[in-house]
């Protein structure tokens, strides 16, 4: 359970999966921009009598100001404590009482919130997301309370374990000017200082229906839920929220290699990011051409990695690759495998970077481009089928610099990729120098 | 809420008790669908979307390995799909993609189970794959050696993993002499031991139609369901004989163990003795665990532990119910210098609902929520298809999603009262922490 936070949501338009009908769009929404600039995204799907209600604002941790990492996830947690009209602690359990689930949760580029009702229930959950977005209040003691909670959490996630450590250095390593160097949940020191003041500030600069999206899915007409956005959300007023503009980063010249040896790690492992496009950043025309590059190289058992590192050499327990098309900035293509018994992880890279460098010179068949696109078409198939997955899909876009068209064209993109673009994809991004290679080790264990 | 109940005939001599699932889409209807070879399923036809999600599983799992083989269901599990009938392992794996079909299968402590999520178009061909998976698999030696190498470096993993630690400690302890004891993935030197007669006693063991429940959703009517279902488990045989399995009951009440380890945050799990899924009193106990720990951001646990004290970000609390035993469990993550007041509330709270209950405000919250938010479990395909595995494997009855909130409904503050004497003495708890928790230390 619990607020949660989330930097990589949706590696689901990746998994594995056959033809589609030769038909575009995906979600088919509906959508509308209230006179004050909130956007609103309506999918109807009328198969359960219940609704999915999200508010996502455009901020993230990336946009966190300087020295104050962790903000955006904490006032996250604060956004649950009251306003004048909801007392105290109470939003969540009014949402129970209606029979809703509700949380949210914070990534890089997007804070997000949401409420899971019967339909009869979304006009009193929008009615108190509306109250939320500008009538916040906040006492000293709550912000205490609470960040004991998100120290905790940081617990949980990250110092309790050290392959969460590792990626935490990993990512701090990929980028040297970015702010996607910062974790989400903060850094530890800096979460302790985080205070009342620092809470506000964030809300009031970044809490408006201008920098806002809503988003609904599930048994409603588009209509009607358009007319309930005005009645709830049209009357809030536009904020001059600032221009997204982050540090970008340089040309990066050199390979960064992150060791991290300690007593609680008994088995080893081995990572590799580099740092990649998106559909909104950096060299844009590789991105949807890397994700079937992604899924080719390491998408599965069938994938040239698994077959070579895993079932040929034998070297590897398992290995594969990820890749995320969605982002404002650019983001990471990344590579992963952990080595057999008795393997070192010397020679697993060794056999790692040979077999990147005959797949970047021989590629691959017509036939596995075919069953990758297959997958990922299929993929766009079944995430029509949870009701929840759309709705994130779109907030998750809308929020990293895409549009509805572009989230509709997916499948229309997909198609056109060639493997000319899937090879022109890898080549660019496999790159070294813009590489960061992550070692997990025991504490005597071997390393360069 | 009215049950819509007839009994229809289709050709194929597919007979079909058709019934309203009134939570979900109005027009959604549960049928019985018995093939022409006897093999039952629970299907809800689902036309808007072209796809398939079917949910089996088959009763008796982990907890019939071998002890010194602990660990061969879970082996099996990770081979059904890697190589079967005429396909070797990257061959059947291939043509899983060229179909975009997802098959996985999973055995737990009591059951060994399965899904198959395939697009309508390649309906019959993903049958065929999963009628090869579970009728000839292959467990050739190069595959064996692979998936079990996967799995010995998860092993390696969870050695140092505080959260597996603390859960295999607490089960070896509730469990010394049963094997609901070890985990179900064994150890590295159990799972090292296994061989591949292990893997086909297994299957023979434990793939038999008489322990088979299947729950279908998708663009599919039962006529033509049916005749897949024969094709797919038809050749199972109908019953096998099995080891029981022995009841028992969560020994270790009252002790605390302490599993030193470095780490900031100590994890603590806790547990009783519980309430098995046929017990008269299990929807009082659900109701009651709701209000205590089960309700998420509503539940008493969150609400002091969390939200007035800062001591974790997670404090929750559940009825586990086995088929051969009763358990009530919680968790909670807090920093080694604070856990030892964390337990305090915790076994505080625990200590006031056993002895005076919840209020009345509390369980008409409780039956709000949980009637309310059922429906909100039914919004993919696959998650309704899972609830109707479920249903037939409890047992439950073809009307249980009407009769839910009729149960839910009947609990009153009397049955809380007596469920709670009976579940909730924090001097029964076993308790495990594992951590550098200050001021604990272990009590034996």
């Amino acid at each position: 359970m619990s607020r949660i936070l989330s930097s990589f949501i949706f590696l689901l338009l990746m998994a594995a999966g056959s033809s589609l009908p030769v038909q575009a769009a995906l979600f088919h929404p509906k959508t509308h921009t209230l006179d004050n600039g909130m956007q609103v995204v309506v999918i109807e799907d009328h198969r359960a009598p219940v609704v999915a209600h999200m508010v996502w604002y455009k901020v993230g941790a990336a946009d966190e100001p300087a020295g104050k990492s962790g903000i955006a996830h904490f006032l996250e947690h604060l956004m649950f404590k009251g306003t004048p009209t909801v007392p105290s602690g109470q939003f969540s359990k009014i949402v129970a009482r209606n029979g809703g689930r509700d949380n949210a949760f914070t990534s890089q580029d997007y804070t997000g919130y949401f409420q899971n009702v019967a339909k009869d229930k979304l006009d009193l959950v929008m009615g108190m997301e509306a109250d939320r977005m500008v009538n916040l209040v906040l006492t000293v003691d709550d912000v205490k309370t609470e960040r004991d909670v998100v120290l905790e959490e940081r617990r949980s996630r990250t110092d309790n374990n050290p392959a969460a450590q590792l990626r935490e250095a990993m990512s701090a390593a990929q980028y040297l000017a970015h702010p996607y160097g910062i974790p989400v949940i903060g850094w530890k020191h800096e979460i302790e200082a985080l205070n009342h003041a620092d809470a506000l500030a964030f809300y009031k600069r970044y809490y408006a229906p201008n920098n806002a999206i809503l988003v609904v899915a599930g048994d409603v007409e588009a209509d009607a839920v358009i007319a309930m956005a005005k009645k709830h959300f049209g009357p809030l007023a536009r904020a001059n929220t600032p221009a997204r503009s982050r540090p970008q980063e340089p040309p990066q010249l050199a390979a960064r290699r992150v060791i991290f040896k300690d007593a609680r790690v008994s088995q080893a492992d081995w990572r590799r990011g580099y740092l990649a496009p998106t559909r909104s950043a950096g060299e844009v025309k590789h991105a949807v051409p890397l994700s079937l590059f992604a899924d080719l190289l390491g998408g599965g058992t069938t994938s040239l990695l698994y077959r070579e590192l895993v079932v040929k050499q034998k070297l590897a327990a398992n290995a594969g690759a990820y890749y995320s098309s969605t982002g404002l900035d650019q983001g990471r293509f990344v590579l992963y495998a952990t080595p057999s018994q008795d393997v070192s992880l010397a020679e697993l890279e060794t056999a790692m970077d040979a077999a990147l460098a005959s797949a970047l010179k021989d590629g691959f068949t017509a036939k596995a481009l075919e069953r990758s696109r297959t997958g990922l078409l299929a993929a766009a198939v079944y995430a029509r089928d949870n009701l929840f997955t759309s709705p994130r899909i779109f907030g998750d876009a809308l929020t990293s610099g895409l549009s509805v068209e572009r989230v509709e064209a997916w499948p229309d993109e997909v198609r056109a990729v060639s493997m000319e673009q899937v090879m022109a994809a890898g080549r660019a991004v496999l790159d070294m120098r813009r590489s960061v290679t992550g070692l997990l080790l025991p504490e005597n264990g071997e390393g360069k | 809420m009215r049950v819509l109940a007839k009994l229809c005939r289709a050709p194929l001599f597919v007979a079909a008790i058709i019934l309203c699932l009134p939570h979900a889409a109005s027009a959604t209807e549960i049928q019985v669908v018995r093939s022409p070879g006897g093999i039952t399923a629970w299907l809800v036809r689902e036309p808007s979307i072209p796809l398939l999600s079917v949910s089996f599983s088959f009763a008796g799992g982990a907890s019939l390995d071998q002890p010194s083989r602990k660990g061969t269901g879970n082996l099996v599990s990770g081979l059904l799909d890697e190589g079967a009938g005429p396909y070797d392992s990257l061959a059947f794996q291939t043509r899983l993609e060229e179909l975009a079909v997802r098959m996985s299968f999973d055995a737990s402590r009591d059951s060994f189970s399965g899904s198959l999520r395939t697009l309508s178009e390649n309906r019959d061909a993903a049958f065929e794959m999963l009628r090869l998976a579970l009728n000839e698999p292959h467990f050739e030696t190069g595959a064996v050696e692979r998936i079990r190498g996967q799995i010995l470096t998860g092993l390696m993993e969870a050695q140092e993993d505080p959260d597996a630690i603390v859960a295999k400690t607490w089960f070896a302890t509730a469990f010394p002499e049963h094997p609901y004891g070890l985990p179900g993935s064994g150890s590295i030197e159990t799972v090292k031991a296994i061989t591949t007669a292990d893997l086909r006693g297994f299957m023979d063991k434990v793939l038999a139609r008489e322990r088979l429940t299947i729950g279908v959703v998708g663009d599919i009517s039962a006529t033509d369901l049916g005749p897949l279902l024969d094709r797919t488990f038809g050749a199972l045989p109908a019953s096998t004989k099995i080891a029981e399995v022995p009841e028992t009951v969560p020994q270790g009440n009252g002790v605390l163990r302490v599993v030193e380890k470095s780490i900031p945050q100590s994890r603590v799990m806790f547990g009783a003795p519980g309430l098995k899924r046929d017990d008269p009193d299990w929807y009082a106990a659900y109701v009651l665990n709701y209000v205590l720990g089960g309700g998420g951001f509503s539940s008493r646990l969150n609400e002091e532990v969390r939200e007035k004290r800062g001591l974790a970000y997670s404090v929750y609390s559940y009825l586990y119910p086995l088929d051969h035993a009763a358990i009530y469990l919680g968790g909670v993550g807090t920093q080694n210098q604070r856990v030892a007041e964390a337990m305090e509330v915790i076994k505080a709270e625990i200590a006031r609902a056993g002895e005076n209950g919840i209020t009345a405000e509390e369980l008409a919250n409780a039956k709000t929520f949980l009637n309310g938010s059922f429906p909100l479990r039914l919004t993919s395909s696959g998650r309704i298809a899972r609830l109707l595995r479920a249903i037939q494997r409890e047992n439950l009855g073809i009307d249980y999603l009407d009769r839910r909130a009729v149960l839910i409904n009947a609990v009153t503050l009397e049955d809380i009262r007596r469920v709670a004497k009976r579940l909730l003495r924090p001097e029964n708890l076993l308790i495990v922490v594992v951590g550098q928790p200050a001021g604990l230390t272990g009590s034996e």
